[in-house]
């Protein structure tokens, strides 16, 4: 970014000037207005301020990935709570004072890097400078006397300074000199970082517009999912400018799955076998499916979308049936209420078969609803003791009466509707724990069994059309990064003087001299590798390699 | 996958005997710190190691006076010092060698071992500063310290016997990923030694009646440069394990990035790190200011550690502790 004094420098020198006009004392406020974005002190203040604003999102639940640990927090806290929600606390990233931070950041980092950049191409082209005048005052300095004539080791340093931008000048009195630099490249990675970064922030806000996620809950029975739209989801987070239409109309199948547990219920391994065919297949209908093996850490991706494997559980399955001898079997996901034990808990809902009459049809409606353990403890209070399918057990109430399903209000498929059951519409008609196989008969009649249990998996299907070009943003701000930290700035001079005959025989006087323009350390060895090169010590010359070089000099002059 | 319990146990003792040996090699340094004489300003201006920082090595070092006169009684117990540093360090390592074969997989898997590594890290990261400037070694006590702590509440609180690593951390990303944040965190677990130490001998500098005790560290500038190398050194490690983390998020959670606690502070700690290395070469904010940044970084690294692997729960808890 661009180095300014601490005060800028006032706009009108001049003594009392002549009242400016409006426009110009507009211009002039715009001017420091930008020039104080741009100035490095306000980069650093918003660079904190980023810091210091992103701090809630690590200490407060934040509701883009946890938002029950936020309505936790909310009612732990009734009174702070509110206020920090109004404030956007458990949201902070998609807060506009957040927003307003980094893109003020961004402002004045582009605001810095146009200029920089273009100053950075300019200075390419000037030649590197001449030599200064007393080189035995720089911190690197060596001097020799040559047999050969100036212009020959001048050629013979140029030479040897293969890699590095080189002039080449004369002085009075036939001295030949040479001016080298090298490490611009730390510049360029120093620029390449920032452009990155800007570029990265670019990729990710293409996929927060035209990308999106959404979780579906498939049956590991050989159940299908089909991206065709929203309607397939059981949740789904578009980006701003995806409405669900258009999705690449690809097919899952989920043949099976399995879990392994060690002893101690850790989990060892989740495995589900898919098939699937791309949206291409899917439309030519000739029905040729690929196989999959979907495992955490190993998504199905198809079409550039990503199908991961994000959980799973049990779905019992339950066969009703009625008086009359018709039977209806309810297999619907139940949820975990324990992940270490998968103790789950659910409702599966059925509706009588061939009732007509809406008032008959709502008294005679069926839920099972209650906790399912896959290892049951045993006990009369049924427990979970370990994840796997070793001794699946369901503690079940079957209430009876009015689901509620067409009242018109939504209602979680996890449990049944309470206002019903308050009201009286909804009945208890038995409680009992089964394991697989058992069966229940109800007052009228009617036998409930419980026939065995089934795997369900939850799938999350992510599509994000710009994360190839935040990566390779992300390995060129790495590069540039390592560029800009580890690429040393030097400057390296050789001045060849025609030797006075009355003080020596040889021809020539060498004088090198070298300036390291970044305090990065390591110069004095490279330094004395050329001087033994270009100026080796002689054995009747004066001492050659002068005094043993601090090797910083001074701090590091980026200026940014 | 089997685990060797019996390798594991071992694993244990080496651990205990690496901690063992550290805290005694830190009250030897304490004791050399202590037999320092507090040097006149003048002796204290020459000093400060022209070599220092520079990259020429250990010949810049000021050896020649030493090694005709008699070594101090300081210097005899700083050296030996070091050199159970050099024997902890051995332990150390061996003991991470030993879990992992025992766990068979990499020693990173949990909190206990994880915390382990980076003080490996920090050990070697300040057996290498001694290497190339001895000169520093009456710092050993102060970097010995956090490091000590650390291990301890390693081998009491955050310990867990050795096992396997649950399915989502079975990956090559965890050897690629979390080795990253290991070497970034021990190297920046120095460098913010550096910077506390620097601040505390800068005002000393600025007041020579206040902090008296400082006059027998280094000089202020040394301090910043050693903070300064290491943070430069350690803050590309940092942005490499960040977006290879990214790279393992993406094929195990859905998403880059997702601001999980962790990727959240994660990226506060790399905002600091960058306002660090910002502020260091822009006037007017270098020395204290710069200082008070990184150790700002360090604390946000700790907070890092400890408070969002055990309060908060996250997609990374994988502490195993509890």
């Amino acid at each position: 970014m661009t180095t300014t004094l601490p005060q800028a420098p006032p706009d009108d020198a001049g003594p009392t000037p002549p009242s400016p006009g409006p426009a110009r004392r507009l211009l002039a406020l715009a001017r420091n207005t930008w020039r104080g974005l741009t100035s490095m002190r306000t980069a650093l203040i918003l660079l904190f301020l980023l810091a210091v604003a992103a701090l809630p999102g690590a200490v407060l639940p934040q509701r883009t990935p946890s938002p029950n640990a936020v309505d936790d927090y909310l009612t732990a806290n009734p009174t702070l709570g509110p206020l920090l929600d109004d404030l956007g606390f458990f949201d902070v990233f998609a807060t506009p004072w957040f927003a307003a931070i980094y893109l003020l950041l961004f402002v004045s980092l582009i605001g810095c890097l146009v200029p920089r950049s273009w100053e950075h191409l300019r200075g390419l082209r000037v030649e590197p400078v001449a030599v200064p005048r007393n080189l035995a005052r720089l911190p690197h300095h060596a001097e020799s006397a040559d047999d050969d004539d100036p212009d020959a080791v001048v050629e013979r340093a140029r030479r040897r300074l293969r890699g590095w931008r080189v002039a080449v000048r004369s002085e009075p009195g036939g001295v030949r000199t040479l001016s080298a630099e090298k490490g611009s490249l730390r510049e360029v990675g120093n620029l390449v970082f920032h452009l990155s970064l800007v570029a990265l922030l670019g990729g990710i806000a293409v996929g927060e517009l035209f990308g999106y996620e959404g979780q579906v809950i498939v049956m590991a029975d050989g159940s299908e999912f089909c991206n065709s739209g929203i309607y397939a989801y059981d949740s789904f987070r578009p980006g701003m400018q995806v409405d669900g239409t258009g999705l690449d109309p690809f097919c899952v199948t989920v043949d099976g799955f399995r879990a392994t547990f060690r002893p101690d219920g850790q989990p060892d391994s989740f495995d589900a076998a898919v098939r699937y065919q791309d949206a291409e297949a899917v439309q030519r209908g000739d029905g040729a499916w690929q196989s999959h093996g979907l495992a955490v850490n190993d998504p199905l991706r198809v079409d550039g979308e990503r199908v991961y494997l994000l959980g799973h559980g049990y779905a019992p399955r339950f066969t009703v049936t009625f008086p009359d001898g018709q039977q209806r079997t309810g297999l619907v996901q139940w949820r975990p209420v324990d992940q270490a034990t998968l103790l789950s808990e659910g409702a599966t809902k059925i509706d009588p078969p061939g009732v007509t009459d809406e008032a008959q049809r709502r008294r005679s409606q069926l839920a099972i609803t209650g906790l399912f353990a896959p290892t049951s403890s045993g006990g009369g209070l049924v427990t979970s003791v370990f994840p796997a399918l070793n001794n699946p057990e369901v503690a079940v109430d079957v209430m009876r009466g009015d689901l509620g399903l067409d009242s018109g209000r939504a209602q979680s498929i996890f449990s049944v509707d309470q206002g019903m059951v308050d009201q009286g519409r909804l009945v208890r008609v038995a409680r009992e724990n089964m394991r697989p196989g058992e069966q229940i008969t109800l007052d009228d009649g009617t036998l409930v069994r419980f026939d065995d249990v089934q795997n369900w998996v939850s799938l999350q299907v992510s599509h994000d059309p710009a994360q190839t070009a935040v990566l390779l943003a992300a390995i060129a701000l790495l590069g540039g990064l390592t560029l800009s930290l580890t690429v040393r700035r030097r400057r390296f001079w050789v001045r060849a003087a025609p030797a006075e005959p009355s003080t020596t025989d040889r021809r020539t006087v060498v004088s090198l001299g070298g300036l390291a323009r970044t305090d990065r350390a390591g110069y004095g060895e490279e330094f004395a590798r050329l001087a033994a090169d270009l100026a080796p010590p002689r054995d009747e010359g004066p001492p050659a390699p002068s005094r043993p070089t601090r090797d910083d000099d001074g701090e590091d002059d980026d200026g940014r | 996958m089997v685990v060797d319990a019996e390798l594991g146990r071992f694993g244990d003792l080496l651990f205990g005997s690496a901690l063992a040996v550290y805290v005694l090699a830190m009250i030897l340094h304490a004791v050399e710190h202590g037999l320092l004489r507090r040097p006149s300003p003048a002796a204290a201006e020459a000093r400060v190691p022209v070599g220092v920082g520079g990259g020429t090595g250990t010949d810049e070092a000021p050896v020649a006076p030493t090694d005709r006169t008699p070594r101090s009684r300081a210097e005899r117990f700083g050296r030996m010092g070091v050199s159970l540093t050099v024997l902890g360090f051995g332990l150390h390592a061996a003991m991470l060698v030993v879990r992992g074969f025992a766990a068979q997989r990499v020693p990173w898997g949990n909190m206990y071992e994880f915390t382990a590594a980076i003080s490996l890290v920090a050990v070697a990261a300040w057996l290498v500063v001694l290497r190339r400037h001895p000169d520093l070694r009456r710092l050993g006590v102060f970097v010995l310290l956090p490091v000590i702590v650390l291990m301890f509440l390693a081998g009491t609180v955050l310990y867990t016997q050795t096992a396997p690593v649950v399915p989502a951390l079975r990956s090559y990303w965890l050897v690629v990923h979390v080795s990253a944040a290991v070497v970034s965190s021990g190297i920046l677990l120095l460098a913010g030694v550096a910077s506390c130490l620097y601040l505390l001998r800068a005002a000393h500098e600025a007041n020579p009646g206040r902090l008296a005790w400082t006059s027998r560290l280094p000089g202020a500038d040394v301090l910043d440069r050693v903070a300064y190398r290491a943070t430069a050194l350690a803050f590309p490690i940092w942005t490499f394990a960040v977006i290879t983390g990214a790279i393992w998020a993406e094929a195990a959670w859905g998403r880059y990035w997702g601001w999980d606690p962790k990727e959240t502070t994660a990226f506060i700690a790399w905002v600091v790190f960058a306002c660090y290395l910002h502020a260091r070469s822009t006037a007017g904010w270098r020395g204290r200011r710069a200082a008070v940044i990184n150790v700002v970084g360090f604390a946000v690294m700790v907070f890092n550690l400890f408070f969002v692997n055990l309060v908060v729960t996250g997609l990374h808890s994988y502490a195993g502790v509890g």
